[in-house]
């Protein structure tokens, strides 16, 4: 299996989108070998702005860019973009609801030696609770690509979570991204996984080593946070009675809690979160990291079971 | 400058002055002080400066004009009223349920309003991303931008001068109201901005300073403006707090408070 990071994906397919649509414009913070928008400002430099590090006012630019026709692409690392220049998201880009993508890599813990500070934990509920906002979370480097091709012809503000890491493609070539729907990867009766990202990977990892323990375990890929699948998180839910959801951000605000609060509203169901739990990154390689919280395919596994026999106990 | 140009934009001036009273009254809300010391800029931008047409407002070819001191919305919906972008009854719905004038300019429901503002320094960014748009579609289109002097303290406004200047934005205007007054007192004792002119001139911009309230002067600064290549242009314009309503003037709690009808009948009174 072929690994590659989504931001390599985002970087290749943007490049190529620049040629197809001149509108394109794409602005970074002196980050761009790093987000890999390098490869849009090589082919095109005259649409590639260099803000330097001064991301409230790229956003800015961006706002600006986009009320004039532009379709404004913004990278730099998620917890620069969604946490420094939130306000500039918030009221001169959601509001408004102009047609700005932001393309934030280096999300989660899996940015791993530059610690903490670096590593992006509460993006994706920044970014779900804005009005306007589409919230994307491609769970490799095929999917990246679609988002990235779609979210360059959808009118609107879009967020799309990447990583730095090399990561399984597990999705084939021909996968059709279909914006707010969740994707059932894996059938399965005895629990279902919600997961996004590299989790989504993890999660079927999981299943499969489940299965020989004569778990079945369902897996959905859960590509849009915002707006949310409900109608595929209750049917799952329904046929599977125990929910696990996994994501490589913290419980609190992002995939967990959207789906604690579709089946809280619809269909209680007993649920475990994986995820960050209300604690802040460090230092280390990212499969140290994944280690340490959980993020890999034993605490997948365990949540599982664990969630399974809460079900069956009732 | 003509002088029966000069008769028309101070009647345009008396006008909006009017109105912003008038509509403040009847919100009951709003920020008055800071509207009444911007009237002379925003009337010779609209009544002047600015190719805009109220029939067309999307126009891709318009100027454009980001009031980035949002708080000031009595002034630009007065301006944008008087030119006709909207029927003027429509400013009695300042600030109230349904209206199209909210609190601060929202571009989503007004027409008229190139930007959403509000948040302070937020407004410059985006008039420079306007501004680069020209420059990289070749529009001849000029983008303008109005500040609040308290506005400079924000972070945010000294990174869209930088950029502005490294991007050579030279079809980029933007004024400082400069007013002396933030909600808190003297923009001296709040936090010292001074000396402003100093700041955007070593941020690599065209600096000009005039008296806020002299068209000839906002005039030939803009005509300035227009002839210099290579760098973006700030006007820095002296001004009156509540300009015209003599309760009003360098009054700091005016900033953010609408006058009684008793209060708005007197202020008419004076305003003629």
């Amino acid at each position: 299996m072929s690994k590659i990071a989504t931001r390599t994906a985002y970087g290749q397919t943007l490049a190529k989108l620049g040629e197809e649509n001149r509108d394109i414009v794409v602005l970074d913070a002196d980050l761009s070998k790093s987000t890999k928008t390098a490869n849009f400002a090589k082919a095109f430099p005259d649409r590639f702005i260099n803000a330097g590090i001064a991301e409230a006012n790229m956003m800015g630019m961006a706002a600006g860019l986009a009320t004039c026709g532009k379709v404004p692409f913004v990278s730099t690392f998620a917890v620069f973009a969604t946490g420094r220049a939130f306000d500039q998201i918030r009221n001169s880009i959601a509001y408004p609801k102009l047609n700005v993508k932001i393309a934030a890599t280096h999300a989660g813990i899996t940015v791993g030696e530059d610690g903490g500070s670096h590593q992006s934990i509460e993006d994706i509920s920044l970014m779900r609770t804005l009005p306007n906002m589409t919230v994307i979370v491609p769970a490799d480097a095929v999917e990246t690509g679609a988002a990235v091709e779609w979210a360059a012809k959808h009118s609107g503000p879009v967020y799309i979570r990447l990583g730095r890491l090399d990561i399984p493609v597990i999705l084939p070539a021909e996968y059709k991204f279909q914006p707010g729907k969740a994707v059932i990867l894996r059938e399965g009766w005895d629990a279902a996984v919600f997961a996004c990202g590299m989790m989504v990977g993890v999660a079927l990892e999981a299943a499969e080593q489940l299965a020989t323990e004569g778990l079945q375990v369902a897996v959905v890929n859960v590509p849009t946070l915002k707006p949310f699948d409900v109608d595929t998180v209750i049917e799952v839910a329904k046929q599977a009675g125990a929910v696990v959801t996994a994501e490589e951000h913290s419980i609190i605000g992002g995939l967990g809690s959207a789906v604690a609060e579709a089946l809280a509203e619809n269909l209680p169901t007993p649920l475990e979160r994986v995820g960050i739990k209300d604690t802040f990154g460090e230092s280390g390689t990212p499969a140290a990291l994944l280690d340490k919280f959980g993020l890999n395919r034993e605490g997948l596994s365990a949540a599982i079971r664990k969630v399974y026999r809460r079900k069956s106990n009732k | 400058m003509i002088e029966p140009k000069l008769e028309e934009l101070t009647a345009h001036a008396k006008e909006i002055r009017r109105m912003i009273v008038q509509m403040l009254a009847e919100s009951k809300s709003g920020h008055p002080g800071g509207s009444l010391s911007a009237v002379e800029i925003v009337t010779a931008l609209y009544f002047a400066e600015m190719k805009v047409d109220p029939a067309n407002p999307r126009s891709p070819e318009r100027d454009r004009f980001v009031l980035s001191k949002g708080h000031a919305a009595p002034v630009l919906y007065a301006a944008l009223a008087e030119k006709g972008f909207f029927p003027k009854e429509e400013t009695y719905s300042l600030r109230k349920i349904g209206s199209r004038l909210q609190g601060h300019p929202d571009m989503k429901r007004l027409p008229g309003i190139d930007m959403s503002t509000g948040s302070l320094g937020q407004g410059i960014s985006a008039a420079v991303g306007m501004a680069i748009a020209g420059k990289l579609d070749h529009k001849d289109y000029r983008v303008h931008s109005l500040l609040g002097d308290g506005e400079c303290e924000e972070g945010m406004v000294w990174e869209a001068a930088m950029a502005a200047a490294h991007y050579k934005l030279d079809n980029l205007v933007a004024f400082i109201d400069h007013n002396g007054l933030q909600i808190d007192g003297p923009v001296s004792e709040v936090m010292a901005v001074e000396p402003l002119d100093a700041k955007w001139r070593s941020f690599g911009w065209q600096v000009i300073s005039i008296d806020g309230h002299d068209f000839g002067q906002i005039l030939n600064a803009l005509a300035e403006a227009r002839n210099t290549k290579g760098r973006p242009t700030m006007i820095i314009a002296k001004t009156v707090k509540g300009k015209g309503v003599s309760f009003m003037e360098n009054q700091v709690g005016w900033h953010g408070n609408a006058p009684s009808q008793e209060q708005a009948t007197q202020a008419l009174a004076e305003l003629g």
